[in-house]
């Protein structure tokens, strides 16, 4: 039996979680910087909130009862992709924590480990993912030895559509579970740009298109509702492209906008109208969370992928099909 | 008879007036709220019906129209004998050559301003008789902006890397060889760096 660490820093939340090697999560806990009414993650502002909560959080870990600090057989961080200051903090404990304890250290990706842990809370062999949340939107299935992305956002994500579409409505972030609320109280459909491409789709017409609407005085609850109906249409209908061209049959909804309910009914239909089961992720290791980093962690550990410290700089800018995956056959 | 099952539509081979022919039927989604739905399914199936025309008219094989039910969100069109590119590709020798007639067929509907949208291996058919056609132009349009243009080949070359990978590179190139004859070196020139521009886009695009 192997124990991971895995520290997750890419935006705004510090997580820190640890896992054995039968999955089970012996330790998760986490802070979240919450930027003010108005504003968006300020990366800066968010790097030094993971500075200052990164010791108490560590000591955390240390008090728990259910493993000895010196049980833990390797320590794990998201190498990207993200905000480059808020990686590098995960990054200088990681790189700590590899020096002091004297285990390997691994570098994670951030998309990637949202798939695994989705993966392995859900039981799904080979799904159809749809990783959506505040910095990424993509489809994503597994194919020839590597996550293929099979449509992705050519703009913006849908997390941060609903984000800056709140902010400017005077919601607090995230905006997310406020859109979703206010959804529910409409069933008035507002006409708004339906951009697919291929297998690709845009959020930022959209977005200009709402507040547009909203400054000329549609209501917050119509608008709520109907960015909803049409982004999540275009999500929904991209990867049921998705799914009907590799004819996989599961679909896997993980990130942090997989807590929308709305979203989970219409992939859902979807599923279930092409004879896939559907799967979403369990709340607790939806958001961003080290559990996951952790895993998978644990998973490249069996195939040796270990970083010396001079290899472990961040990536802001990884993408998950650059990674060869040694696990699935 | 259901002939294919796709992902926004069915298709039914039935006869018509004693001729074989394929009914295009955009079905309902039960996912999304039906005035969305409507909305999206007349105006595709009028839309591909419009371009499918257009595209044969100036010389890229596409199935000949005998009716459009936009109503009923159905197109009846020719049945072609063939094979998807997509299932051809894997074992074809002369894949380069074909690739290469892909091309030019896409710098024809390019320099047509016509967009096909949704440009995949699947959408590409080879008759039995060794004519190229392109068919689903549900999400296509008409364009003359680079920016669309552009788009258009970066979707076929996506779907080149998603799927065939292994020779994803080679096919793209003979496509762009192929696309060169008809819309000339300096359109090209220009064309590849907007895709690069479309690509850098995307997010986490390494640079």
């Amino acid at each position: 039996m192997k124990i991971c660490l895995g520290i997750e820093s890419t935006a705004h939340t510090l997580g820190i979680g640890v896992i054995n090697s039968e999955g089970k999560i012996l330790k998760q806990v986490q802070k979240t910087f919450i930027p003010e009414i108005g504003g968006g993650i300020h990366p800066r502002k968010a790097a030094e909130h993971h500075f200052k909560y990164a010791r108490e959080l560590i000591k955390e870990v240390k008090n728990s009862n259910n493993f000895n600090l010196k049980d833990i057989n390797y320590v794990a961080f998201s190498q990207g992709p993200g905000l480059g200051v808020c990686l590098r903090v995960g990054a200088v404990i990681a790189r700590t924590l590899h020096q002091t304890l004297n285990i390997p250290l691994i570098g994670v990706n951030h998309c990637l480990a949202h798939l695994e842990i989705g993966k392995l809370f859900c039981d799904a062999k080979d799904p159809i993912c749809v990783y959506t949340s505040g910095g990424n939107t993509q489809i994503i299935g597994f194919d020839g030895g590597r996550y293929r992305v099979f449509g992705e956002t050519l703009d913006i994500p849908i997390g941060n559509m609903l984000d800056v579409f709140s902010r400017e409505a005077h919601l607090q972030h995230p905006g997310g579970p406020k859109v979703e609320k206010l959804a529910k109280l409409s069933n008035k459909f507002v006409e708004l740009p339906y951009t697919v491409k291929g297998m690709d789709f845009s959020f930022s017409g959209l977005l200009t298109a709402a507040i547009n609407k909203l400054e000329a005085g549609e209501k917050l609850e119509d608008m709520c509702f109907s960015i909803q109906e049409v982004s999540f249409g275009m999500l929904v209908e991209v990867t049921e492209r998705a799914l009907a061209h590799t004819e996989k049959n599961e679909v896997l909804l993980t990130g942090g906008v997989a807590a929308n309910l709305r979203l989970q009914e219409m992939l859902k239909i979807m599923a279930e109208e092409h004879g896939a089961t559907f799967y979403v992720v369990p709340k607790q290791v939806a958001g961003d969370n080290g559990a996951m980093i952790a895993w998978t962690g644990l998973l490249q550990a069996n195939y040796r992928q270990f970083l010396k410290i001079d290899e472990s700089n961040v990536l802001p800018k990884w993408r998950i099909d650059e990674i060869e995956i040694p696990w699935i056959n | 008879m259901l002939f294919k099952k796709g992902a926004e539509a069915n298709l039914y081979l039935e006869t018509w007036y004693g001729k074989k022919i394929i009914r295009k039927y955009r079905y309902k989604k039960a996912y999304r709220i039906e005035e969305l739905d409507f909305q999206l399914r007349r105006s595709r199936t009028f839309h591909e019906a419009k371009l499918l025309l257009e595209a044969r008219k100036i010389g890229v094989p596409t199935p000949f129209i005998y009716m459009i039910d936009v109503k009923n969100t159905s197109i009846y069109m020719d049945y072609i004998e063939g094979n998807q590119l997509k299932k051809d590709m894997n074992h074809l020798i002369n894949k380069n050559l074909i690739c290469e007639k892909v091309g030019e067929k896409i710098g024809l509907l390019h320099s047509n301003d016509i967009i096909h949208g949704d440009l995949t291996t699947s959408n590409i058919i080879i008759a039995k008789n060794g004519i190229i056609y392109f068919i689903d132009f549900g999400l296509g349009g008409f364009s003359s902006s680079l920016e669309d243009k552009g788009v258009d080949l970066h979707l076929i070359k996506k779907a080149l890397e998603s799927t065939h990978y292994k020779f994803a590179d080679e096919c793209f190139d003979a496509i762009l060889t192929g696309y060169k004859r008809i819309v000339g070196a300096e359109f090209l020139q220009n064309i590849k760096v907007k895709i690069t521009e479309i690509e850098s886009r995307g997010r986490y695009f390494q640079r």
